[in-house]
């Protein structure tokens, strides 16, 4: 469990970073219904960690955030790529605990 | 195969030489031929149609005709400079000025015209130039060049459509030009009397002195200049002369090889383009079929067509011209089709002569009405499209109805029946266009390539639109799935609404919650409007990386900073400021094209730390991470160079602090050279500005990148006050109608008219939107504030300026760096 920030101190459809004690990296993502989101930070086209930076949005419906690398699209709940589906990152689970935006481990 | 490989010659390299070879290289699929062209110009085959353009853009490659260098087609060879000069028909060789024998299994003689100069005394002196070869261009910018400008006068002999042209021409070189026509009127070939009476006007409002029923009696020195004496009397002082009285056939060789001539020349052939040596076949300008030579570049191509077919073993015959003519001459639109002075038996006339809107329209119909003959229209030609290719067909209404100003019945694609050439360059009907739309060509660029239509001069580029939405095509336009506008329409829709959120936007005229595509977009049109700072509310969540960190994002996550430089003028303790922070902060350095200083490496944490030192020592940002305006390069100018003629690092200051900041559809790139030799390489910018001894020259519509271009000259000689507000409508006027990611360039020749409609609109207001537009900038320059201090003045946006919002100063374990040069670049991460 890793305290990653206020809820509100979280802009809508924005991501924030968060490293775990491990070392690994989470990207966390609020999105415009007020749904949190969180996938490994790490961009797998780059290996970037910038996946937190890129813009927040929809294809088809779907929620996804666009690595601002390669213009990669990641679907917020899946961490499939929209666009080539042979690359994908993990998704940790998240929750709102207290106004607290908390990860678990994925 | 290779044993029945024949070789075909051909002489000459035109325009209608590389189109026969193209065509019988498309068509020629078992390679039944090998192709030498033998060319006199140390050129390849250009667009000589276009001739005109050249004194645009002085870039010869600019009228290159599309694959001219057949590179990678070994079965055609090119020999440039080294015209043919002797044909043995017995032995089936010609021999070039240079001793070099090639055989022949077939000829084709397609050597063009020779500009006729009449034969009067002085017709040769220095300061005599024709005008038909890019070297005559170029002989005739260096005497214009050497002359005193201001005061500079020409002659131009001959008063038809290249005389026209050619006065233009010199126009743009500086001087006064006087054409001088035999004939009663401007354009006797093309326009009747009507018509040439209001160019006649149009023409001389331009500075062009024109003197009609008259010719040169003689040409002397008289000291550096020339004294040219007319038949009526008069004398005329002038700088250079330029002969464009008409061509003739260039027959040489076809008369030393013992082949009939026509009785004005030209080499005569049969329908199928063989002249008496069935082995010899002749296309173009120099051939004369049925007593007549063609001096266009339809038929030639017609011709060429024809050739091809034969050498194939086809039975093609020459189908006949259409000597319809469309083009714009100093500025006045003018075009002529079909029987245009009414010749034909029983032909009538219908004409429309408004003085006041400098329009003259003229049908010829048969004598029931019913049928379109021809047409002469001057002004105004929108119409030309539709009724050229209705030439002998049955009119949709009375001829005055189509000819009044508003006319009622609209005419258009509609009216066009199946068998009407949409485009006569290429011969390709309006059925031909559709079956083409029909089988998939969904945009106006599928048309061409399938068919061909509009891929010479255009005229039809038009039609070809109307013809596609008329099939019910409608290529999408929208920018992304969330909105089915274009950028230009979604500014519009900004400008008109007043919506300032993307949320009410996209609630409003979208749909879902937008993506990577339309939110820098709708960003973008937000800072155009001055909406202040671009992480304010909302608009931060819109931002791509780049504009959100205010820095340029690198292949490991890092950023990388450019502080503004303006003119690249910087001072020692300036550079100091910039050699300190990246050595304190560990950045790579490195000198950009732009003229300033790139520092790489910064982590998001780092940014703040570092603007703040250089905002301390007076920088400000220099927006290199957004698509805004970048930099405005410059020599050092008239301050220090010993060929400067005017101050090119002021102006470039001026304008860059101008337009610092300014957001638009892609990245705005400018120049400003001190003198012609263009150090400051201004013409590969989008907006690029050369001195002058009197002022300034402004081009636009340059740039580097995937596919350079020039830029081309918008206003010529203009003072800086008329300098800055050019630029001002001219980046304006961009920034509200290109679409996303579309630099100048593009954006220039998607219009319809192109840079000409550009010039209308910015240079002469057309539109009535100048005020507008700078209106517009002026708030633009009025409201600029930098970017860097903004966040360094907010806590809010500064707290965004960590890797790890849960462990802020921890360093990203994914990014690391190794020596290379002395300096720290980024160990290769991969995915």
């Amino acid at each position: 469990m890793t305290v990653v920030c206020a809820y509100d101190a979280l802009q809508a459809e924005r991501g924030v970073a968060a490293l775990l004690a491990d070392g690994r990296q989470v990207a966390v993502f609020r999105t415009h219904d007020g749904s949190v989101y969180a996938l490994d930070n790490r961009d797998p086209a780059s290996g970037a960690g910038v996946l937190s930076r890129g813009i927040v949005g929809d294809r088809a419906g779907s929620p996804v955030v666009v690595s601002p690398i390669h213009k990669h699209a990641f679907d917020l709940r899946t961490g499939r790529c929209v666009d080539d589906e042979r690359m994908s990152v993990s998704v940790f689970t998240v929750r709102v605990s207290g106004g607290v935006i908390v990860i678990g481990v994925p | 195969m290779a044993a029945m490989t024949r070789t075909l010659v051909v002489t000459g390299y035109g325009m209608v030489g590389h189109r026969l070879i193209c065509t019988l290289r498309q068509r020629d699929v078992a390679g039944a031929w090998q192709v030498v062209v033998l060319a006199e110009e140390p050129r390849p085959a250009y667009d000589r149609v276009s001739l005109s353009s050249y004194v645009d853009s002085w870039d010869a490659r600019e009228l290159d005709l599309p694959g001219n260098d057949f590179a990678g087609d070994g079965r055609v060879s090119i020999r440039l400079g080294d015209p043919v000069v002797t044909v043995d028909r017995g032995r089936r060789e010609v021999v070039t000025g240079s001793g070099y024998r090639q055989r022949y299994d077939a000829l084709v003689l397609a050597t063009g015209s020779v500009p006729f100069v009449p034969p009067v005394p002085g017709h040769d002196l220095p300061g005599c130039f024709c005008y038909r070869t890019i070297d005559d261009l170029d002989a005739i910018r260096a005497a214009a060049g050497r002359r005193p400008a201001g005061r500079a006068a020409a002659m131009v002999v001959g008063g038809g459509l290249l005389g026209l042209e050619a006065a233009n021409a010199l126009r743009g070189m500086g001087l006064s030009p006087h054409v001088v026509e035999l004939g009663d009127r401007l354009l006797p070939l093309q326009v009747d009397e009507g018509g040439a009476g209001l160019l006649r006007g149009l023409v001389q409002r331009l500075g062009v002195t024109v003197h009609t029923r008259t010719s040169v009696a003689g040409i002397e020195p008289d000291g550096a200049r020339l004294l040219a004496n007319l038949s009526n009397g008069t004398e005329l002082d002038v700088d250079l002369v330029v002969f464009a009285a008409g061509v003739r056939p260039r027959d040489a060789l076809a008369r030393q090889a013992g082949l009939p001539v026509g009785e004005r020349g030209g080499v005569v052939v049969d329908p199928g383009c063989r002249t008496e040596d069935p082995a010899v076949y002749a296309v173009g300008e120099c051939a004369c079929l049925d007593g007549q030579v063609y001096g266009l570049v339809a038929p030639g191509y017609a011709m060429a067509d024809v050739v091809a077919d034969r050498l194939l073993g086809g039975a093609a015959t020459f189908p006949g011209a259409d000597t319809a003519t469309k083009l714009k001459l100093l500025g006045v639109d003018v075009a002529s089709f079909g029987d245009a002075h009414g010749t034909s038996e029983n032909a009538l006339a219908v004409a429309f002569h408004d003085a006041v809107a400098g329009s003259y329209r003229k049908l010829v119909v048969s004598d029931d009405g019913q049928t379109l003959l021809g047409g002469v229209l001057v002004g105004d030609t929108s119409s030309y499209g539709t009724l050229r290719p209705l030439v002998g067909h049955r009119l949709p209404a009375e001829p005055g109805a189509l000819l009044a100003p508003a006319a009622p019945v609209p005419l258009g694609v509609d009216a066009l029946p199946a068998g009407a050439q949409v485009c006569s360059c290429n011969a390709v009907t309006r059925q031909a266009v559709d079956t083409a739309i029909d089988g998939g060509a969904d945009t106006v660029a599928a048309i061409k390539t399938c068919t061909r239509a509009g891929t010479t001069c255009g005229s039809c580029v038009p039609t070809l639109a109307g013809l596609l939405t008329a099939r019910g095509v409608v290529g999408s336009t929208a920018l992304c799935e969330h909105f089915a506008h274009t950028r230009a329409e979604l500014f519009e829709i900004v400008l008109a609404t007043g919506l300032r959120t993307f949320s009410d936007l996209i609630a409003r005229h979208g749909t879902g919650r937008g993506c990577d595509i339309c939110k820098p977009v709708v960003a973008s049109i937000l800072a155009s409007l001055g909406t202040g700072h671009i992480l304010d509310g909302e608009q931060a969540a819109l931002q791509d990386t780049n504009d959100h960190f205010l820095a340029n994002i690198q292949r490991n996550g890092t950023y990388s900073v450019v502080p503004r430089v303006p003119g690249g003028e910087i001072t020692p303790a300036k550079l100091l400021v910039i050699a300190e922070v990246a050595r304190d902060f560990g950045l790579y350095t490195k000198i950009t094209g732009g003229q300033r200083i790139d520092l790489l490496g910064a982590t998001v944490d780092q940014l703040p730390g570092i603007w703040r030192r250089l905002v301390d020592a007076g920088f400000e940002s220099g927006h290199a991470y957004g698509k805004a305006v970048r930099t405005v390069k410059s020599c050092v100018g008239s301050t220090w160079c010993r060929y400067g003629v005017q101050d090119s690092v002021a102006l470039a200051i001026e304008l860059e602090l101008r337009y610092r900041g300014l957001r638009s559809p892609h990245k705005i790139k400018a120049g400003v050279s001190g003198c012609a030799r263009e150090c400051a390489e201004a013409r590969g910018k989008d907006v690029g500005v050369i001195a002058t001894e009197h002022g300034w020259n402004l081009y636009v519509g340059g740039n580097g990148g995937f596919s350079p271009r020039h830029a081309r000259l918008l206003a010529s000689d203009v003072d800086r006050e008329t300098l800055v507000r050019l630029v001002d409508r001219f980046l304006m006027f961009y920034i509200r109608t290109a679409d996303r990611l579309q630099r100048t360039a593009a954006w220039i020749e998607s219009m319809d008219g192109g840079l000409d409609h550009l010039k209308q609109v910015v240079v002469e207001d057309s539109l009535g939107i100048c005020a507008d537009l700078e209106a517009a900038m002026a708030r633009h320059v009025a409201g600029y504030a930098d970017e860097w201090r903004g966040v360094l003045e907010d806590p809010a946006k500064l707290a965004r300026f960590t890797s790890f919002v849960n462990a802020p100063g921890q360093p990203d374990p994914l990014i690391s760096f190794r020596a290379e040069r002395g300096q720290r670049v980024p160990v290769a991460v991969s995915g």
